[in-house]
């Protein structure tokens, strides 16, 4: 019969009063905001300035201080779609493999002849034997050179596949290895994305990967999204690489095993280079902006152990030599050495401004993308637009609310006051939800919200009629009510799984507004049915107690 | 006795398939318009679908859009569409724009330079023009997101289906995603009728329709089933006719406190969600619609087993024909 256990009651309660503490701190965002942000920045700085102390105090520390995740059509700010191109990374293993092969080859070269490698697509290694009856060696020569991929899908295969066909033997990477490489590509330019983005310091900018090759890049306050572009787009490059000679000759040939780069403030020169670098940019333990002795903006740097050892070895024997430094397939500068530099540092100048220097050192300092990128969705939202959808929607929403309350009321009188306050209690709820586990609300969600105010009321409209019908049967108050929520149960259950059905394929398959709609509208089922069915039960079990109405007008 | 707002009497008895012939007509025709509607005049797709940029000007000045259109005609950008946005609750010194250029690149979003030179162009018509938004979305991107929104449909549909299927019965589940199926149809339709905007916005639109309008079939399926077992003798067709009258007022508290809170969204909601609110709003009426009109017929046309209480003796198995 219409009795709820004492622990029933409290756990409802509990649950609305959490949810309340957990949806307070939206009341007052901007204040949050500033107290959460100060209480990063302090952790980050490792000290607490006086102005970060004042804005900690905006808010109690004792109370939740997560706040609904704005999405960037309210906020403002930019949004990338990126797509990595992941084959780049086959080429550049084939080319680092090649001199390796070579030299491999080369040991044998009584037995194979002369080796050349062939013109061919960049992701493979066509290499011609003179001694074609040799194939076997060549081949056993070229498997010492791999090594087994190590994957849960790819364990067993070797990460090169090698064919022979007549004086050619063709390496090119198994596909186990290619799709372990697209992973790792992907992952690596994720953390160097992410590392590029964090050091202009945004606020919970969003990097995913999305699908295979795709990265998803949101910062919220951020001026535009070719701003945003310019930060992760470059590639940032950097190796050093021995000079052959200059040209002037953009069609040039470099010769084998050399390449031919345009010099970056030079126009018209081009320096051969070799292709195999002495050092390059992953070796970098750090690079900060400074200026020359000329008192020119230039970028410092400082190599790892290895890399300085290198670094030392290589300028020690080619002391008078030029040696090219090279940005992204351009030629920055090419000093003649002095002498041998052993302690690791050095400095890169050329032709930047101090912004240039100060981005060049953000992109050194946080790596080389392995590949390249191209954008295949922008999208910048100013902040004054977020700032009108806000509004419009919270005005929207109290509105929506009011009359939702007023027409169930004037339906149900008592029983509409519970239902309103269950439908208020939802909306509650469902931000303290949103806020708990950080999602983002968007202007589709804000929608999503006041619909979930329109078909919350049902569940109790379910429950209501079902009560009405009982009452006009002639059922006692107390036999009505309870029949009515026991009868009403199977409809609600059923109609909200297929409401939230769809709300996961939302969640899932879509993106953008799809999913941000998606995510408001299925928190607000869950929470629609926890009030309908026990919040709203609670209230009317209360009231019965306390009235004992011998008569029930619904 | 107590105040109560009843739209709908206490106990009804309307005869729901008195018009059947008609109502099915008039789903029928509007179903088949949509579909004609869709393969001539096509749909209004966004940059979503197709590719492009929008660019969203404000500007406290009034503007021609001659003027932006003469501006930006010396660029060489392809095809470009220029609408004045109007919207209550701008003031008198708010004038919006939506420029819309469509895909000129094969594989890239439009770049950095191109609309820089868009702005800089509409920069010389009004100095104090702003850019609250700009978007650009790639050829490639579209297509995939057409797809992923086919899917999102179809999937959702899909589910819906199969959950049907295992909590009631086959011909319900028929009947319930031939609704849905109905609704969506004829709401492309009106999308494509009015050439209304149709971008991924409106994708979850149609989804919440799919939702919503299976959310009120189920729920008089529900006392469908539960009247079911309860008359057992009682023809289908009245047993229906009793379900939908008694969960009638249901149906329109549910559909009026729905829309509205919609109608509070439309008027106030600002003009950028305001294409998806409208979708939503008349999926709303539609749902309601279809659970009267379509989800009904067709159960009825395919009728249903009777008797829950006993196991169907021909899906039994033949235990002892078995044994050798």
């Amino acid at each position: 019969m219409l009795h709820i256990p004492l622990w029933k009651r409290v756990l409802i309660l509990a649950v609305f009063v959490i949810g309340l503490l957990w949806a307070a701190p939206n009341l007052f965002y901007a204040r949050v905001e500033a107290h959460n942000d100060a209480l990063v920045e302090a952790e980050k700085a490792g000290f607490v300035s006086d102005a970060q102390q004042a804005a900690i105090k905006l808010w109690p520390n004792w109370m939740p201080s997560g706040l609904v995740n704005l999405g960037l059509d309210l906020r403002g700010g930019a949004h990338l779609l990126a797509e990595v191109h992941t084959e780049d990374v086959y080429k550049a293993r084939m080319s680092s493999l090649w001199p390796e092969l070579r030299r491999a080859l080369a040991d044998q070269r009584e037995v194979l002849g002369a080796v050349r490698r062939l013109p061919g697509p960049a992701d493979q290694l066509q290499v011609e034997i003179e001694n074609p009856d040799q194939m076997a060696k060549a081949v056993e020569i070229a498997r010492s050179l791999s090594t087994p991929v190590v994957t849960l899908t790819g364990a067993g295969q070797s990460d090169l596949a090698i064919s022979a066909s007549g004086k050619v033997l063709t390496i090119q990477l198994s596909d186990a290895e290619k799709s372990a490489t697209d992973d790792r590509t992907i992952q690596q330019s994720l953390e160097i994305v992410r590392r590029r983005v964090d050091e202009v310091g945004t606020r919970e900018p969003t990097i995913q990967r999305q699908g295979a090759d795709r990265i998803l890049i949101q910062v919220p306050g951020i001026g535009s999204a070719a701003e945003l572009k310019e930060l992760i787009g470059t590639t940032a490059k950097l190796t050093f690489n021995p000079v052959i000679g200059r040209s002037n000759d953009a069609n040039a040939r470099p010769g084998v095993g050399n390449v031919l780069l345009p010099s970056q403030d030079e126009p018209g020169v081009y320096y051969i280079l070799e292709d195999t670098p002495v050092v390059s940019g992953e070796e970098l333990t750090n690079a900060r902006p400074s200026f020359d002795q000329n008192g020119q903006p230039a970028v410092d740097f400082t190599f790892n152990p290895a890399g300085a050892r290198k670094f030392g070895a290589y300028t020690a024997a080619n002391i008078g030599q030029p040696f090219a430094i090279v940005l992204d397939d351009e030629v920055i500068s090419a000093p003649v050495i002095r002498d041998a530099i052993t302690t690791g540092s050095g400095q890169i100048s050329g032709s930047m401004d101090v912004a240039g220097s100060t981005q060049l050192a953000v992109l050194l300092r946080a790596g080389a993308l392995p590949a390249e990128m191209t954008f295949l969705e922008e999208r910048t939202i100013g902040p004054e637009l977020g700032q009108d959808s806000i509004d419009a929607g919270r005005i929207a929403s109290i509105v929506a609310i009011i009359a939702v309350v007023a027409y169930t009321i004037a339906s149900y009188g008592l029983f509409g006051v519970f239902a309103s306050i269950a439908v208020v209690t939802n909306v509650i709820l469902l931000l303290a939800c949103m806020s708990a586990i950080g999602a983002t609300l968007t202007l589709p969600g804000i929608a999503g919200i006041v619909l979930t105010v329109g078909t919350a009321v049902d569940a109790n409209v379910i429950i209501f009629e079902r009560i009405r019908e009982e009452l006009r049967r002639g059922r006692r108050v107390a036999a009505a009510i309870d029949n009515g929520f026991q009868e009403a149960m199977s409809a609600i259950i059923d109609a909200n799984v297929t409401t939230f059905i769809a709300g996961l394929v939302m969640f899932f398959i879509g993106s953008g507004p799809v999913k941000g709609f998606a995510v408001t509208l299925t928190i607000g089922l869950v929470t629609s049915v926890f009030t309908a069915i026990y919040l709203t039960r609670l209230m009317i079990v209360v009231w019965y107690e306390w009235r004992k109405p011998k008569q029930l007008v619904l | 006795m107590a105040f109560r707002l009843k739209i709908v009497p206490d106990v009804t008895n309307y005869n729901f398939f008195r018009w059947q012939s008609l109502t099915f007509g008039i789903s029928a025709v509007a179903v088949t318009i949509s579909v004609v509607l869709l393969l001539t005049m096509g749909l209004n797709f966004g940059i979503d679908f197709r590719g492009g940029t929008t660019i969203r000007t404000e500007s406290p000045t009034a503007f021609e859009v001659s003027d932006y259109r003469t501006a930006l005609s010396d660029l060489d950008l392809g095809e470009v569409s220029i609408t004045e946005v109007f919207d209550p609750s701008f003031g008198e010194n708010r004038h919006v724009a939506q420029v819309r250029i469509g895909a000129t690149e094969d594989t890239q979003a439009m770049t950095p330079e191109q609309i820089a030179s868009v702005e800089a162009a509409l920069k010389t018509v009004d100095p104090e023009i702003r850019f609250a938004a700009v978007e650009s979305v790639g050829p490639k991107v579209s297509g995939e997101l057409i797809r992923t929104a086919i899917y999102a449909v179809v999937a959702a549909s899909a589910g819906i289906l199969l959950y049907i299927w295992l909590r009631f019965e086959w011909q319900f589940a028929v009947g319930g995603v031939a609704a849905i199926v109905h609704d969506v149809v004829v709401t492309m339709g009106i999308f494509s009728l009015l050439q209304l905007r149709f971008d991924l916005s409106t994708i979850a639109a149609l989804l919440t329709i799919l939702g919503y309008s299976i959310n009120d079939t189920v729920v008089v399926f529900d006392r469908l089933r539960e009247n079911l077992i309860k008359f057992k003798s009682m023809p289908l067709i009245d047993v229906m006719n009793l379900s939908v009258n008694e969960t009638l007022s249901r149906t329109v508290m549910t559909a009026v406190t729905t829309a509205l809170a919609l109608t509070a969204l439309l008027v106030l909601g600002g003009d950028v969600i305001r294409g998806f609110v409208f979708a939503m709003l008349w999926g709303v009426l539609i749902g309601a619609y279809s659970t009267m009109y379509v989800a009904k017929n067709i159960v009825l046309w395919l009728g249903v087993k009777r008797d829950w209480s006993k196991p169907d003796p021909d899906a039994l198995p033949d235990q002892f024909t078995t044994q050798p």
